[in-house]
């Protein structure tokens, strides 16, 4: 589904990523864990195609697709979904209008028809109620006013809605409480299947505990230093990042 | 060398001329004389505002004073312009280059309209305003409307529409509400090419009643749009407006509100798109003269091209104007680094209990929300439109007119996707 190689990026000039190799093949859930600063919300935004990062090096093929070269836009409608870690507000954008509009886009953009407003909201108060989310988030500005956990939730129930092929989960779970975090997970577990895989970057096992990672990797200045099993998230979280990262801490 | 007295020798031009067709034509012009004589003779002594006067600092009207404008004739628009009036329930009046235009208007039931000459009312200062001068000197028609008290008017469309011939027209409008009666007016300035429209609007609103101004200056490319209101609102009463600002090369809307009487209200909301090297100004002087006044004002600003917005807004509050609540915000998406935007609040406090605060910002897109949007799938260009629709929605958002907020949304639309 993704396969990154030796990929490199910088960010005025300072490099951030340092040859990055990570396969997620279809189906697969991994987790990358890693101290902050490492790189980990940069993976994810050279990979969304955010502007300001320069790639300095190294490929990433989506779907067969060289994503690196297209538009934000057109990764999102290939089927890339990126959960933010700081999700943004947009103040005087209807929840519901928004969430339309992006899947409407995308639908258009892969060639499908289009949802009439009654089929969209249909759909989206399912959607929301499956993520216990109060019908009354859909009627107000995009994340404007939302708690913090409000926004994590809002932020999987555009997962949801646009069905991505692969979501890259940004510390989704930083600022939830354990309830909070169940229903984040679900809504990730229940996209799980054949055509679906997501990079789950937290710095938590307990999210790991409900979205169980086929694969963990650990970065470390821009680099993957370590991969494993499930068992090593439970290694670092009882022993932290200094013995797994080599020539830190 | 070029003498600073150029563009002041052309301004002076200009108004020399207005001057003679006033002369020339003033035996042919209706309605009263006497205030039509005192306003040319302002105008022969005192000329078109300078720019060495603080309120015309950042608008020059110099090009306007380099184009020349013969007086208007009876004309028919044609059926793309007459098209371009919304499709809103409510009585017509049209004007067509500053004439009434009775075949293309409605009848109204319940309140009074009177056409056919200049409505000047009380409430215009030619002595103090060179544009409302020129205006009262040469205005040749105009509606007085006259709703009487607790009765609701309903909407009325007043519809300007300049059919392209290189004219200047000064049409004098006079709206009357008796105590508790409601209005609402859609004030619409629509054309094609260059001409001058010099409109003045006089609004007298009684207590408790409420009139809802909702504008839109949609005029031709290389029209001149020089308005000017008077709002008088006593106790209790509203003067409600909302003025989008598409079209002209030129365009000025100075609007004056005094709050006459306690808890008396005024909304100057507006906003104004710009594009390639059009210049707009929103200029609004609003006078707090009565205890528990309220006045509010959001401005929004889209610059695209070299256009260049403008915005003056004064408070003034008297010594007897305790507990006054005045709120100001001007605010400009600016979308291409040689556009530009003035600013200039004022506040004149004289009482001591009042609550008066205003704000300016002009920023870019924002980078962060442009990403959002596009890494959800939404085009790059949808993702700006749904970012400046939401930019103006503080001021679009307080319309309860659905139709009238519809068409402006549509006229919005429309300017989104033929700017420069
Ligand atoms: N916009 C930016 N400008 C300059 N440096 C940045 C910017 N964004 C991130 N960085 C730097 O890049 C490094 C990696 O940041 P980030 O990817 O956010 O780390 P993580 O998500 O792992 O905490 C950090 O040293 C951070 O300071
Ligand atoms: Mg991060």
């Amino acid at each position: 589904m993704l396969e990154i190689k030796g990929l490199r990026a910088s960010i005025d000039g300072k490099a951030i990523l340092n040859g990055i190799d990570l396969v997620i093949p279809p189906g697969e859930v991994h987790a990358i864990m890693g101290p902050n600063g490492s790189g980990k919300s940069t993976l994810s935004y050279v990979l969304s195609g955010r502007e300001g990062y320069e790639v300095d090096g190294g490929t990433a093929t989506f779907a067969g697709q060289d994503i690196l070269a297209m538009e934000p836009e057109e990764r999102a409608a290939a089927g890339l979904f990126l959960a933010f870690q700081y999700p943004v507000e947009l103040p005087g954008v209807n929840n519901a209008n928004f969430l339309r509009t992006a899947l409407n886009a995308q639908r258009r953009a892969r060639g499908e028809g289009e949802l009439d407003a009654v089929q969209f909201l249909k759909l989206a108060r399912t959607e929301a109620k499956r993520l216990s989310m109060p019908d009354d988030m859909l009627k107000r500005n995009v994340n404007v006013g939302f708690s913090g956990g409000e926004k994590k939730r809002n932020e999987v129930l555009q997962m949801a809605m646009l069905r991505p092929k692969l979501a890259i989960l940004d510390e989704t779970d930083s600022g939830l409480d354990i309830d909070a975090l169940k229903i984040v997970a679900e809504g990730v577990n229940a996209l799980r299947g054949p055509g679906f895989s997501a990079l789950v970057i937290t710095h938590y096992q307990r999210l790991l505990d409900h979205i169980v990672p086929d694969r963990v990797h650990v970065l470390a200045n821009g680099r993957i230093v370590k991969s494993g099993g499930p068992e090593l998230a439970h290694a670092l979280e009882a022993g932290g990042y200094a013995a797994v990262i080599p020539e830190a801490a | 060398m070029s003498a600073p007295s150029g563009p002041l020798a052309a301004l002076k031009a200009a108004a020399d001329a207005f001057v003679a067709d006033y002369h020339a034509r003033k035996t042919s012009l209706p309605g009263d004389s006497h205030v039509r004589a005192e306003a040319a003779a302002l105008v022969a002594t005192q000329g078109l505002p300078g720019p060495r006067e603080e309120a015309w600092r950042y608008t020059p009207l110099r090009p306007f004073a380099e184009a020349q404008f013969a007086p208007a004739r009876r004309a028919e628009p044609s059926a793309a312009l007459l098209a371009r009036i919304p499709a809103i329930a409510g009585t017509r009046l049209v004007f067509v280059d500053g004439r009434f235009h009775s075949e293309l208007s409605g009848v109204p039931e319940g309140y009074r309209v009177t056409t056919g000459e200049p409505a000047f009312g009380h409430l215009a200062r030619p002595a103090e305003e060179k544009l409302v001068a020129l205006n009262t000197m040469l205005a040749e028609d105009g509606a007085a409307i006259h709703v009487p008290a607790g009765t609701d008017a309903g909407t009325i469309i007043l519809a300007s529409l300049a059919t392209g011939a290189a004219v200047g027209f000064h049409p004098r409008h006079h709206i009357v509400l008796e105590a508790g009666a409601t209005l609402t007016l859609i004030d619409l300035a629509l054309g094609d090419g260059e001409y001058l429209s010099n409109p003045v609007l006089t609004f007298e609103v009684a207590a408790g009643a409420t009139v809802t101004h909702l504008r839109t200056q949609d005029e031709g490319a290389g029209a001149f749009h020089l308005s000017t209101v008077y709002a008088e609102v006593a106790e209790g009463g509203t003067y409600d407006s909302f003025a989008l600002t598409l079209g002209g090369k030129l365009a000025r809307m100075e609007v004056h509100a005094r709050l006459a009487g306690p808890n008396a209200a005024a909304h100057l909301n507006a906003a104004q798109l710009l594009g390639a090297s059009q210049h707009a100004d929103f200029t609004t002087i609003v006078r707090h003269d009565a205890p528990n006044t309220a006045s509010r004002q959001t401005v929004k600003n889209v610059l695209t091209g070299r256009s260049r917005g403008v915005f003056q807004g004064k408070i003034e509050v008297a010594r007897i104007a305790q507990k006054t609540d005045g709120y100001q915000m001007n605010q400009a998406l600016l979308l291409s680094p040689q556009a530009e935007m003035d600013s200039k609040p004022q506040l004149q406090i004289y009482a001591d209990d009042v609550k008066c605060s205003h704000g300016a910002t002009v920023g870019a897109l924002d980078a962060d929300q442009l990403f959002y949007l596009r890494s959800r799938g939404v085009p790059e260009a949808e993702a700006r439109a749904i970012l400046v629709r939401a930019f103006l929605s503080e001021a679009l958002d307080p319309i309860t007119h659905e139709e009238a907020r519809a068409a402006m949304e549509a006229a919005i639309a429309a300017w989104w996707e033929r700017r420069e």
